[in-house]
């Protein structure tokens, strides 16, 4: 198995934190992850984005220009990233902000409304988490206890006190995907 | 022949004078009458009546003493062009026990070195910095100094230094004094008898405040000659730095155990 | 095994740095690297360890003070990137000129001049064939994972001192930036004071009576003195060259065609020949990990099996000159590279094979 994903938004939206959780998880289980990120300015207010690969083999390229999956976070990303996702591969967005929408119909195409989950959820940091939990459930590839411990290696241990709520913030993702085709 | 002669010569019931064992027997690079010297003697005097010998690790710079670690008898190291005081911050750093000295030039230490100089001493690193100052470039054949003074002619500056195009000489050792970092700050001499006696106190007390561990730099100005940079001899040179150096770069304490001296 | 950790490239050559027992890291922040010299300040190494870290004014300043450490029989190291190592080439020829060992990292952004911040491979030439004044050389480490980020550390420093010589470790913004499973190797504990001046008895720590002094200089005056230093210099690089050349060879045995791609070229060739093969191309990776010595005698070799060449980095074709004179026009060379902070892709690397080397 190896999965290849990017992951492409807005600076500050935690896409990069998404990724790093994404690839403790898989480490968890004993598998060989890369996490690959742009760099530089747009990591200030612009747009950012990470490629992230889980594999039972040895990662070859962290750089790729051809995914799996991708998980699409502003209109900017969608214009980059929507033609590389591989022919029956999936894109995963949130629409919120989004105004052209994606039109391709050889690959699965899914929607989160995460920014408004997080937000009825009364916090809008956890945004990511409910988009990683919609990819979980399209893409099970690392199970949800990988996923914590995952998640407590990334962070700090004065923030470990936040784990249940980003452990709900996944579960509401993953309750509310939406296929489109 | 000569040999023989200094032979007969030097007995021990002939002996008034003996130079320190910090200073080996090779013969000086320097122009005969030139302060550089002076200024190896006693700094090696120092170390050795401080009992430091065996605990001293003197950094050489580029310039006329580059070859400073031919005369004298103790670890050296020779640094790139300016970077003396970085050397010495990571000898320090690393031998906090160690005493550890920069013997630098004019251009390495006020030119080219400005910054390793500024931010070592404003790091406050428990050093000491020689810096002999005779405003020209000496080794590389007379050349304008960052200290040469308005007027002065040197081989870049044959008409004089002039202050429109050239700048103006620089008191790096009053601008460093400003730093907190500077603990003990003087400009001294060693075209007398008696300067030499004060600039051999001021050493002293520079590796002093290292040994006692007293926090910052010990900055001690050398004002020299440079005779054949000059293109004096060197009664000359001494007596055109008495009459032109002095008057711009006034010898004496500055800053002493951190405090500014008023004069 | 050690302590897995996930990190950035730069992170673990920070970690690996304490591990590894090293006395003193001299830096300047740049982009991509800054990670380095962050992740040791917050670390608190001189309670760790207590290893010396100083942010220094320069990175002029900070190869200086490499200089001086080293001089000292410290292990002592710095990081830059591309600017920044151009800064540091005076002091890397004067420890190459004093035989002081160090260790400097690279991790390579686009030029020329200020450039970009995006990776690159462009520092070739000034890795491998001086970059500073004089005849020298510097052994050239180049990793293509974290984990050899990690392990390539102690590795440096073990060459240093075997030779007397600075090492470089020539990674990119890919390889610092990205982030990678990492087996932590366990620490060791730093050198004694005893320890440091028995394992460099020519170190300037303070003159002993019953010794010489020690002088740490690359000035001799006399010409005929400067050129037996060089040609000791030279004694020793034939030796580095006979004793420490390493490549890694993937998927060569059955190999009709060769990418000869070091650092995170590598990884991306090795995305390629999965691709290619897919295709039914038979294409190997000869990946040199000693970049100096550079390993001719192993590229020579794979020449008399394949029928075209294909050197893949992120510059404008610097190391196929080196592959080139290895092969001495017995197949079909050729190059391929973005360059300015362009990641070529696997595809455009396979591409390029079809259309340079198989089609041409």
């Amino acid at each position: 198995m190896t999965e290849e994903i990017i992951i492409a938004g807005f600076g500050g939206q935690g896409v990069l934190s998404m990724g790093k959780i994404l690839a403790y998880s898989g480490i968890m289980q004993d598998q060989e992850v890369s996490w690959m990120p742009s760099y530089g300015p747009e990591m200030r207010g612009g747009t950012a984005n990470v490629t992230v690969i889980i594999s039972d083999e040895k990662v070859s390229s962290p750089i790729l220009t051809e995914f799996d999956t991708a998980i699409i976070l502003n209109q900017q990303s969608m214009d980059k990233f929507e033609n590389s996702v591989k022919p029956g591969g999936y894109l995963l967005y949130d629409p919120n902000g989004i105004s052209r929408h994606p039109e391709r119909s050889d690959i699965k195409i899914i929607t989160i409304e995460g920014s408004k989950l997080a937000a009825e959820m009364g916090n809008s940091k956890i945004f990511n988490m409910v988009v990683l939990g919609a990819y979980l459930k399209i893409r099970p590839i690392v199970n949800l206890d990988n996923v914590i411990k995952g998640l407590k290696k990334s962070l700090p241990e004065r923030y470990h006190s936040l784990v249940p709520l980003n452990k709900s913030a996944i579960k509401k993702g993953m309750e509310n995907i939406v296929e489109v085709n | 022949m000569r040999d023989e002669i200094l032979k007969e010569l030097v007995q021990p019931d002939n002996l008034v004078y003996s130079k320190t064992e910090l200073m080996t027997d090779k013969t000086l690079s320097y122009c005969p009458g030139c302060g550089h010297g002076t200024a190896h003697r006693i700094t090696m005097e120092v170390i050795e009546e401080l009992g430091l010998w065996e605990d001293t690790i003197g950094i050489a710079p580029v310039g006329c003493s580059v070859l400073a670690y031919e005369f004298m008898n103790i670890d050296m190291q020779q640094a790139a062009h300016g970077r003396a005081p970085a050397v010495a911050t990571a000898i320090k750093r690393c031998w906090p026990d160690k005493i550890v000295f920069t013997y630098q030039g004019d251009g390495d230490l006020a030119a080219i070195g400005t910054a390793e100089t500024l931010h070592a001493i404003n790091r406050g690193e428990n050093i000491v910095i020689i810096f002999v100052n005779n405003g020209i470039y000496g080794m590389t054949g007379g050349q304008m100094a960052p200290t040469t003074l308005l007027g002065m002619k040197s081989s870049t500056s044959p008409y004089g230094r002039d202050e429109a195009t050239m700048g103006n000489p620089l008191k790096i050792t009053e601008l460093i004094s400003q730093l907190p970092g500077a603990y003990f700050v003087t400009r001294q001499a060693v075209h007398t008898p008696a300067t030499v006696r004060k600039t051999k106190k001021a050493i002293r007390m520079a590796f002093q405040n290292q040994m006692d561990k007293k926090g910052g730099v010990s900055f001690v100005e050398i004002v020299s000659n440079c005779n054949s940079g000059w293109k004096m001899t060197p009664v000359q040179s001494n007596q055109w730095l008495i009459e032109n150096m002095l008057p711009f770069y006034p010898l004496g304490d500055i800053k002493i155990n951190g405090e500014f001296i008023n004069k | 095994m050690g302590d897995l950790k996930l990190m950035k490239g730069n992170e673990a050559i920070a970690e690996a740095a304490i591990r590894a027992g090293v006395d003193a890291y001299f830096g300047y922040p740049i982009t991509p690297q800054s990670e380095i010299i962050e992740y040791l300040m917050a670390e608190k190494p001189h309670e760790r360890t207590g290893m010396v870290v100083l942010q220094a004014e320069s990175e002029v300043a900070a190869i200086n003070m490499v200089y001086g450490a080293a001089g000292t029989g410290k292990k002592a190291m710095t990081s830059s990137s591309s600017p920044g190592i151009s800064l540091k080439m005076e002091g890397i020829s004067y420890l190459a000129g004093a035989e002081l060992p160090a260790v400097i990292v690279n991790v390579v952004r686009g030029g020329p001049g200020l450039g970009t911040i995006q990776p690159s491979q462009a520092d070739y030439f000034q890795a491998t064939k001086g970059g500073g004044h004089g005849d020298y050389r510097m052994i050239v480490l180049a990793p293509a994972s974290v984990q050899e980020m990690s392990d390539f550390v102690s590795l440096a420093f073990d060459l240093a001192f075997k030779y007397n010589n600075p090492v470089m470790i020539l990674s990119d913004g890919v390889i610092g930036q990205m982030m990678e499973k990492v087996d932590l190797k366990d620490s060791v504990a730093r050198w004694t004071d005893e320890e440091v001046k028995e394992n460099s008895p020519w170190a300037t720590v303070g003159k002993t009576k019953d010794r010489e002094r020690n002088i740490i200089t690359s000035l001799d005056l006399d010409p005929s003195h400067q050129e037996k230093h060089n040609e000791k210099l030279l004694l020793k690089y034939a030796d580095i060259t006979k004793n420490e050349t390493r490549i890694e060879k993937i998927d060569c045995d059955d190999a009709e065609y060769l990418f000869v791609a070091y650092g995170s070229s590598a990884r991306i060739a090795q995305k390629a020949i999965q691709l290619a093969r897919a295709k039914g191309i038979k294409v190997g990776l000869l990946r040199p990990i000693t970049l100096y010595p550079y390993p001719s005698e192993m590229v020579a070799k794979m020449a008399d099996q394949v029928k075209g060449i294909l050197a893949v980095e992120m510059s404008a074709g610097q190391m196929v000159e080196d592959v080139r004179l290895a092969v001495e026009g017995k197949v079909k060379v050729e190059h391929y590279g973005r360059v300015g902070g362009i990641i070529h892709s696997p595809q455009e690397v396979l591409e390029a094979l079809e259309k340079k080397i198989i089609g041409g």
